[in-house]
């Protein structure tokens, strides 16, 4: 309402309670970014199942389609999809774990929560590096 | 308005009518994917790059048939509720209803894949 009268409408019919806080200007939290991260991963693994499983049926059928997905798979592009699942596998399952441990209800405290946050991030990166060198 | 109370309503299985369904077996299906996962990555990342002789001597091997198949089909099983939660939580309406279904049919297109690639090396 830009009107003076829409304003003094707005106005007495004005809240009383707190607005939606700005979400530009919101304060990131590792409690935030670890459980957005959860989500991202989660969900984005479905490119790298689905580029997976599609090489792995083009084996199946023969030579010149596995050339052709293999090509695919094997590319640049297929190096970045695995790579970057390889993270989101590892960061999904530690927070997965982290969830387990927080449904048996330990570690809700905001100081555990945010080292839990930091060991997943930390400790998915190593992983990934781990699995990197292995295969 | 309703006549039911906040007590009324949350009693049995609640307002979603499932329970702890949904929460339950998303904690089963994270154990078990905890014991399946590591194992797969490192099958399926060194048959990654090798020779179609070498991806299908490796898929031929029953237990990693056996994994692959159980990493797919439980790993697919937990997408689909999560990519609901996802959805549910962001879209409203028809767009809601259509998404989910999209991510139960992608889940399930990934299971059928697999299982036919997998019996195809497997015989």
């Amino acid at each position: 309402m830009t009107t003076k009268k829409g304003n003094a409408m707005a106005e007495a019919q004005g809240p009383t309670r707190p607005l939606s806080p700005h979400l530009q200007i919101y304060r990131w939290q590792m409690t935030m970014v670890s459980s957005i991260l959860t989500r991202i991963t989660g969900n984005a693994l479905i490119v790298g199942v689905v580029l997976g499983v599609w090489w792995l049926m083009a084996a199946a059928i023969g030579p010149g389609y596995f050339n052709f997905v293999n090509a695919i798979a094997t590319s640049w592009f297929g190096d970045l999809v695995f790579t970057l699942s390889a993270w989101a596998v590892w960061y999904h399952y530690l927070a997965g774990l982290r969830h387990l441990y927080f449904d048996a209800g330990h570690g809700l405290d905001v100081a555990t929560a945010e080292k839990l946050g930091w060991a997943c991030v930390i400790g998915s990166v190593v992983l990934t590096v781990i699995t990197l060198i292995i295969v | 308005m309703r006549y039911l109370t906040d007590r009324k309503r949350a009693e049995r299985k609640g307002a979603s009518g499932t329970g702890t369904e949904h929460q339950w077996y998303m904690q089963v299906s994270a154990v078990a994917l905890a014991f399946l996962v590591p194992t797969f990555l490192i099958v399926f990342g060194r048959a990654l790059g090798g020779t179609r002789d070498q991806v299908i001597a490796t898929f031929a091997n029953p237990w990693v048939a056996i994994l692959t198949g159980m990493v797919l089909f439980v790993s697919m099983q937990h997408f689909h509720r999560g990519a609901r939660m996802m959805i549910e939580d962001y879209t409203h309406g028809s767009t809601r209803k259509g998404l989910i279904m999209l991510a139960i049919s992608v889940a399930y297109t990934v299971i059928a894949m697999g299982a036919y690639a997998l019996v195809k090396i497997a015989v």
